[in-house]
C-alpha cells in the first residue's frame, strides 16, 4: 500500500511540476519582454533626465496608482460598472438580436439594415446626445459602451447559429422537433466560438466606451481622473490611471476566455 | 413477412437558384420488414435524396412513399439515421449525444439512460459514457452516432455511406458490428429494417439481401440484385466465389457491361 501512495504522490507532483513548467514556458517570453520594457522605461527616465510631466517613471506610476489622495477604490467601482453594464448590455442585446435575426428571415432582413446603419454612427459623436437624454451617470457610459461592442455579437451569433450542417440539423427534423428546441439544444451551443469570440472584442469596446463616456462628462471614474490629471499636468496620475484601466480590461477579457474554456473547449485552440 | 417501405413512381425535382435538377425518376422498390438494403451507385445519382424522401425530411415531387402502412408526408418519427459524419454535438458527453433524441422527441432522457448505457456496451463504448467526442477516434464517433440512432428503438435505419469516412480495416469491423447489432437487437423477426447507402460495391454486397443498383442522374433503379449468401455472414463471406461474382455482376451493371479485368471496381464508382 505504502509503495502504491508512494506512487500516486510522485505521480501527482510529477503532473503539477509538469503544469507549472508549461505555464512557465508559456508565460516567460511576455514576462521577459514585459520586465524588459519597464527597466528600459525606468533607465531611460533616469539617465536622459526626461521631467515627470512628460513621461514619469514607473516607480512614480505605481506611486500615483497607490496613493491615498486619490479615492481610487470609488473611481475604479465607478469605472468597473460602467465597463461590466456596457458588455452586459451588448452581449445579451447582441444575442437577442443575432438570434432574432437567425429564427426568422423576414426579422433578419427588416433588422439588418437598421443595424448597419447604427453600426456606421461615430459612437464617440452619439455620446453627447446620451448624456442630454439620460444625464450625467454611469448609465450614459454604459450605453455608449453597448453601442460601440454590441455589433460584432449580433454578426457571430447570426452566423454562428447558421453555420451548421444540415445532417445536425435532420437529426431534429427526423423528429419534428420544435424550433425552439433545435436553437436551444442544437444551434445555440454550436454557434457557442462564434459568440464567445466576438465577447472578447466586446469587452475591449466595453471599457473604450465607458471612457469615451467620462471623457465627455462625468465627475468621477478613471476617465474623469485622466481628465483632471491633464489639468493640472500631473501625468504619473493619469498613467496610474490608464494602468487601472487596462487592469479592469485585462480582467474583463480573461472572464470572457475563461467562459470560453467552459462553454467551448472544443474550439479551443482553433482561433487565436 | 410484410411491407414496411412502399416507393411507388418516386419523382424528385430540386428547384434551385440556376433551374431545376431531376433528382429522382420513377422509382419503385418494395422493401419487407427485417431486410437489409444496399443502395449503391454513382456520386449524385440521388442516394441522399432517397433517403430523406423516405423519412420524410423532403417532401417527393411526385410518386408515393408510404412507410409502415402510413403514406409520408411529413417527418415520420420511427427512423435511426446514420451519417458520412458521425455529426455528434462536440458540447456533450457520448451518453448525453446517445440521448438526444429523446430530447428532441419529447420524450424524457432519464427513461433512456439505462439503454443508452446498455448501447454503448454492446459497441464496446462502455468505458466511454462520459467523454467528448473529440477524444473519440473515427470509429468510435460512428459507433457513438450508430447507438443514437437506435436509442428509440425505430424500426428502420436509413445509413447514408456511414463508414465511407473510415479506413479499410475499421470499415471492415463495423461492417461485422452492425451485422451483429442488426441480428442482436430484437429477434430473428423484429429486426430492424435498414437501408444502407454506400459506395463500396463489396461493402454493399457483404452486408444485404438485396442491392439496389441505380443509374446516375437522373436516378432511376438500374437493377436490383438478390444476395443469396447464407448468414451469419464472416470475413470467409468475402473469400468465396459467389461473393465475387455479386461484386462483380453489380460492377457491370453500374459500368454498362464495361468491365475491364485490370480496373477495380472501387476506382470506377468512386
Ligand atoms: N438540397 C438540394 N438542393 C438542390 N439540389 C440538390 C439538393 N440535394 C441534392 N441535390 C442534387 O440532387 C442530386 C442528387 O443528390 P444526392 O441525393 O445527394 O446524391 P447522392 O447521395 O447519390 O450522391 C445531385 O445532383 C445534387 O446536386
Ligand atoms: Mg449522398
Amino acid at each position: 500500500m505504502a509503495f502504491l501512495d508512494d506512487a500516486f504522490t510522485k505521480r501527482l507532483w510529477g503532473s503539477v511540476l509538469n503544469s507549472v513548467k508549461r505555464l512557465l514556458i508559456e508565460w516567460f517570453p511576455a514576462i521577459l519582454m514585459f520586465i524588459g520594457v519597464l527597466v528600459i522605461w525606468q533607465l531611460a527616465v533616469s539617465t536622459l533626465g526626461i521631467r515627470e510631466y512628460l513621461l514619469p517613471s514607473p516607480g512614480s506610476v505605481v506611486d500615483a496608482m497607490l496613493s491615498s489622495e486619490i479615492p481610487w477604490g470609488k473611481h475604479i467601482l465607478v469605472t468597473g460598472t460602467a465597463i461590466l453594464g456596457a458588455f452586459l448590455i451588448a452581449a445579451v442585446g447582441g444575442i437577442l438580436l443575432g438570434t432574432l435575426t437567425a429564427w426568422s428571415n423576414m426579422v433578419g432582413r427588416a433588422l439588418m439594415p437598421f443595424l448597419v446603419f447604427v453600426n456606421t454612427l461615430p459612437k464617440v459623436a452619439v455620446a453627447p446626445l446620451f448624456l442630454l437624454w439620460f444625464g450625467y451617470g454611469i448609465f450614459p457610459n454604459m450605453l455608449i459602451g453597448a453601442l460601440i461592442g454590441f455589433f460584432p455579437v449580433v454578426i457571430n451569433t447570426a452566423v454562428g447559429l447558421s453555420q451548421i450542417d444540415d445532417e445536425m440539423l435532420d437529426l431534429g427534423r427526423v423528429f419534428n422537433a420544435p424550433k425552439w428546441k433545435v436553437f436551444a439544444k442544437i444551434r445555440i451551443p454550436n454557434a457557442y466560438p462564434y459568440i464567445l469570440s466576438a465577447l472578447k472584442v466586446t469587452a475591449t469596446a466595453a471599457v473604450v466606451g465607458a471612457i469615451v463616456g467620462e471623457f465627455v462628462a462625468s465627475q468621477s471614474g478613471l476617465g474623469y481622473v485622466i481628465i483632471t490629471s491633464q489639468s493640472s499636468l500631473n501625468t504619473p496620475l493619469a498613467f496610474g490611471a490608464l494602468v487601472w484601466i487596462s487592469i479592469l480590461g485585462l480582467a474583463l477579457y480573461g472572464a470572457v476566455a475563461a467562459l470560453s474554456r467552459v462553454l467551448a473547449p472544443w474550439a479551443e485552440g482553433q482561433e487565436n | 413477412m410484410k411491407n414496411i417501405i412502399e416507393l411507388d413512381q418516386v419523382g424528385m425535382v430540386y428547384e434551385t437558384g440556376s433551374g431545376s435538377v431531376e433528382a429522382l425518376r420513377d422509382i419503385r422498390l418494395t422493401v419487407r420488414e427485417g431486410e437489409f438494403i444496399s443502395l449503391v451507385g454513382p456520386s449524385g445519382c440521388g442516394k441522399s435524396t432517397l433517403l430523406r424522401v423516405t423519412a420524410g425530411l423532403r417532401p417527393m415531387t411526385s410518386g408515393s412513399v408510404v412507410v409502415d402502412g402510413v403514406s409520408v408526408t411529413k417527418p415520420i418519427q420511427k427512423v435511426g439515421m446514420v451519417f458520412q459524419s458521425a455529426v455528434l454535438l462536440k458540447w456533450r458527453s457520448i451518453l448525453d449525444n446517445v440521448l438526444l433524441p429523446a430530447e428532441l422527441a419529447g420524450l424524457n432522457p432519464r427513461k433512456y439512460r439505462d439503454r443508452a448505457r446498455e448501447l454503448l456496451e454492446l459497441v464496446g463504448l462502455g468505458d466511454f459514457t462520459r467523454k467528448s467526442p473529440n477524444e473519440l477516434s473515427g470509429g468510435m464517433q460512428q459507433r457513438a452516432a450508430l447507438c443514437r440512432a437506435l436509442l428509440l428503438d425505430p424500426p428502420l435505419l436509413l445509413m447514408d455511406e456511414p463508414f465511407g469516412a473510415l479506413d479499410a480495416m475499421t470499415r471492415d469491423d463495423m461492417n461485422l458490428e452492425l451485422l451483429r447489432v442488426w441480428g442482436e437487437t430484437g429477434g430473428q423477426e423484429g429486426r430492424k429494417t435498414i437501408l444502407f447507402v454506400t459506395h463500396s460495391i463489396p461493402e454493399a454486397v457483404f452486408l444485404a439481401d438485396r442491392v439496389v443498383v441505380m443509374s446516375p442522374r437522373p436516378g432511376r433503379i438500374a437493377e436490383i440484385v438478390d444476395v443469396g449468401l447464407p448468414r451469419p455472414r464472416s470475413m470467409e463471406t468475402r473469400a468465396t466465389p459467389e461473393f465475387g461474382q455479386y461484386t462483380l455482376d453489380i460492377y457491370d451493371t453500374l459500368t454498362g457491361g464495361q468491365a475491364k479485368s485490370d480496373e477495380t471496381p472501387r476506382q470506377a464508382i468512386a
